[in-house]
């Protein structure tokens, strides 16, 4: 049994602990329903990929869940569901990660087969050529909505360099031709205990937890897992623009301006902005609690839809480990040229960036924030998946301490930040303009 | 009564609140139903109820829409207002603290709309631009298509709910007010209140603002004419400027009140949703690699609704998938669920309770169930028995009664333009 290398309880219900393989692991104990959540992480995701295998995390993501060396193939489905259980997985740009919620008895289980996916994945080659149709049919999905489609061209046009630039799902030719062997140096490289981050929450007792953690883990091996190239973007000189022509019915806009990494002192004050201009969206990507932001007093709300231009507008500023993008989409109403819609968005863009908020505003936008936080924390899973993202892409410490850092942001900082980052060499402006 | 053991209350004009305190976060959700559902639509005007729907939170007797928005959004609430077949529903979470204020607006929205002309208006171009959304989506066209061919434009479920461009525009102010004043009726008024507050204070806060509320009786509609299928129908869309296409498959099958539910409930289980989709699952993602999501769906509503299947495939494979489909459903009718799949979905569709109940969402949705279908309130303690009471032989039974591939409907949108049988 592996020794822990050290025991800290960092923050308030909180355990963390570090195997000796490098395993992290934290653990909360939330007694409101008698059920419990696992999410197993990894720092890899589709920045770590490279042209020719674009598209590879994701699709490895695919085959961790087709047996392992200890469960078939055939008996994968049911261990989770005899507890009532969901499961899932995602990946994105900076990781990869895995879930399962089921009442409280199913813990052991749910180590079971994460402690399994870890390192013992099978990789059978039918089953890989079996998955490439069903990815290439996750893709083509993904195409038939104008707005994907516009959003993927958008990211391409606004990175030169840096890997944020192409798709997670990848490109269409090199899932068309990678190979197994690809897919399993893949998951090789990458999935072990001191790559991973393992969060329990719910009716657990912290140290029982603890000790099936090391029951499951504690004898997998540490392996040197691959370095994360890192490009910076250089940064941009001058406006972008993309438009796509294609049949369809609606137009589409999109701007973006490069965005500061979660862990930059920016970052708050460009999600208070953003609340300002689109309405408050909270920082949780997985969470059930994934209504409408309240927008309807939001500048570009007033600007864009209570002026009859866009029937929808938001603002997107997600945590991410390296700066990404911040991006506002449009759909203009029928009928209404995508010109007037630019236009009028960037004369907002540009009163803002020029002019800033009011403190009225800001606190607003500080009152939404502060209900969001406390909304999108309705359910154990989403508690676990906030704790594990922002370990995978910073530190899980910040999570709980984001209320405190928002509610000190000034004026003063959104105005700067407006300015900053608002800057029309920095902007990439993408359309959809549909052949009817 | 162990369980959830909700709290619900009778308001002498006829309105019903259930109430729940739960203690997860200092929030509080609110679901308000009113019997205001596109069932009321016309035939000649489609889309009505969708676009009160869009419309009645946009301004008060007492608050501008300006000043709706104001209120709520300084409090970080999102007010969403949706209208599926036979509900109206406003819905929000809020903090505890603003319940009372929230729970104000929102009663009043409910009760005294003012549809503002230029309100009106606005709205208009955002449904428009959903429809054309919709037009240009294989998805909801293949669904909208099924819908139509299942159950014809003579009954509600036949037609759209957004309704069409042409009937959209001729909308008025006039048409919302007589909507609203015709079926948004306490009798019909279904509220529910979860989180941390107490059942007998969130009573009392409803009381408060809806008990002086009177007028409107609106009738339900629960029986509509089904048109005469004999045979197999199918019908291609091309979308030749998509990538993938949608199919849906389906059947018209039973009303939620149906004494066989459960074994439909186990039935829908077992073919489309267990783990990754079921047997349909199984065969055309897993074993052949032809989708990325297929499964299936069961809406038993006031009126017999539909089972639907929904896949989406390359074009190439459509042919293909529809065949695996017919397969599937042929085996299932034929052979009936094995044992073990019968006791898989049962351990899954109880085991999964306290999930279901798990956010205040989650209890205040189940809550409005519960409620519509007059399921009685210990129906989360007496579900495990009505499932586990299902017989093996009764989902054989009615996969006989709800499935005849000879007799489907099949709709295919896309990027085909091949025949289908």
């Amino acid at each position: 049994m592996a020794a822990l290398e050290q025991t800290a309880q960092s923050a308030p219900g909180i355990r963390e602990e570090v195997l000796d393989n490098g395993l992290r692991v934290l653990i909360q104990s939330v007694h409101t329903a008698p059920l419990a959540t696992v999410w197993c992480w990894y720092r890899v995701g589709s920045r770590d990929e490279i042209p020719g295998l674009t598209g590879v995390s994701h699709w490895v993501e695919h085959m961790n869940f087709k047996g392992t060396t200890n469960i078939p193939r055939d008996q994968i489905k049911g261990i989770i569901e005899k507890y009532g259980g969901y499961w899932n997985g995602y990946t994105w740009i900076d990781q990869t990660t895995y879930t399962e919620t089921a009442t409280r008895d199913a813990l052991d289980r749910m180590l079971f087969i994460e402690a399994e996916r870890m390192r013992s994945c099978l990789y059978d080659p039918a089953d890989c050529e079996s998955e490439r149709t069903v990815i290439i049919s996750e893709l083509q999905g993904g195409e038939n909505d104008p707005e994907q489609l516009l959003d993927q061209e958008l990211t391409a046009t606004a990175f030169r360099a840096h890997s944020y630039r192409h798709p997670t799902i990848g490109w269409l030719s090199d899932l068309q031709t990678m190979t197994r062997d690809d897919l399993y140096g893949h998951y090789r490289r990458f999935y072990a205990p001191n790559n991973a981050t393992l969060v329990i929450v719910g009716d657990v007792d912290g140290a029982d937890a603890m000790r099936d953690v090391v029951k499951h883990f504690g004898k997998l091996e540490s392996s040197v897992t691959a370095r994360r190239a890192s490009t910076v973007e250089p940064e941009q000189l001058g406006e972008r623009r993309v438009t796509i022509s294609k049949e369809g019915t609606t137009a589409y806009l999109k701007v973006a301006y490069h965005a500061p990494d979660v862990k930059h002192r920016d970052f708050l004050p460009l999600l208070v902005l953003d609340a300002v201009l689109s309405g408050a969206k909270g920082v949780n990507l997985w969470a059930s609690f994934r209504t409408a932001p309240p927008q309807r007093s939001a500048r570009l709300y007033h600007a864009l839809v209570n002026s009859g231009l866009a029937s929808a507008i938001s603002g997107a500023l997600l945590p991410t480990q390296e700066p990404f993008l911040y991006t506002i989409s449009v759909t203009a109403t029928d009928g209404v040229s995508l010109d007037r819609v630019e236009t009028a968005v960037i004369t907002e863009l540009e009163r803002v960036r020029l002019n800033g908020i009011t403190a009225q505003e800001l606190r607003k936008a500080k009152n939404q924030l502060r209900a969001r936080l406390v909304f999108e924390n309705d359910s154990i899973t989403n508690i676990a998946h906030q704790l594990g993202f922002f370990e995978t892409i910073a530190s899980w410490q910040m999570y709980p301490t984001l209320s405190q850092h928002i509610e000190a942001v000034t004026v003063e900082e959104v105005g700067r930040v407006a300015a900053d980052r608002l800057k029309p060499t920095s902007r990439t402006v993408g359309r959809f303009d549909p052949i009817r | 009564m162990s369980g959830l053991a909700p709290t619900r209350e009778v308001l002498t004009n006829g309105g019903t609140v259930i109430a729940k305190r739960t203690s997860t976060t200092p929030a509080v959700t609110l679901v308000a139903n009113v019997r205001a559902g596109s069932v009321h639509d016309t035939p000649e005007l489609p889309g009505l109820a969708h676009f009160v729907s869009r419309t009645i939170d946009r301004g008060t007797d007492r608050h501008s829409a300006d000043e709706l928005a104001e209120q709520l959004d300084n409090r970080g609430v999102t007010l969403s207002a949706s209208v599926n077949r036979h509900l109206l529903s406003l819905a929000c979470t809020c903090l505890v603290e603003d319940i009372d204020d929230v729970l104000r607006l929102v009663a009043e929205i409910v009760m005294r709309p003012a549809f503002p002309a230029v309100e009106v208006d606005r709205r208009r171009g955002e449904i428009i631009t959903l429809i054309r959304q919709d037009e240009d989506n294989p998805g909801a066209v293949a669904i909208e298509t099924l819908m139509s061919m299942l159950y014809g434009t003579a009954h509600p479920y036949g037609r759209r709910l957004r309704g069409t461009i042409e009937s959209v525009e001729r909308v008025d102010r006039q048409m919302l007010q007589q909507f609203h004043g015709v079926h948004c009726a306490p009798t019909g008024l279904s509220l529910a209140v979860v989180g941390d507050i107490e059942p007998a204070r969130a009573i009392g806060a409803a009381r408060s603002v809806f008990d002086g509320w009177h007028g409107g009786t609106s009738a339900e509609v629960t029986d509509a004419p089904l048109p005469h299928q004999s045979g197999r129908q199918a019908f291609v869309v091309p979308m030749m400027n998509k990538s993938q296409t949608d199919i849906a498959y389906g059947f018209a099958t039973i009303a939620r009140q149906d004494a066989s539910y459960h074994a439909y409930w186990l039935m829908n289980n077992i073919l489309g949703q267990y783990s990754l989709g079921g047997r349909l699952g199984d065969s055309i993602r897993e074993q052949q690699g032809m989708a990325y999501y297929v499964f299936s769906s069961l809406e038993a509503n006031l009126m017999p609704g539909p089972l639907v299947i929904r896949a989406g495939v390359s074009p190439a494979n459509v042919v293909k998938a529809v065949g695996s489909i017919d397969t599937e459903l042929r085996k299932l009718v034929e052979s009936g669920p094995t044992e073990q799949e019968l006791i898989e979905s049962k351990q899954y569709l109880i085991g999964s309770m306290p999930r279901t109940l798990e956010t205040n969402m989650g209890i205040a949705t189940y809550l409005q169930t519960v409620e519509l279908f007059g399921l009685g309130l210990d129906y989360d303690v007496r579900m495990p028995d009505l499932l586990r009471s299902v017989t093996q032989e009764q989902v054989h039974e009615v996969a006989r009664r709800a499935i005849d591939p000879d007799r489907a409907t099949v709709v295919v949108a896309g990027p085909f333009e091949g025949t289908l049988t």
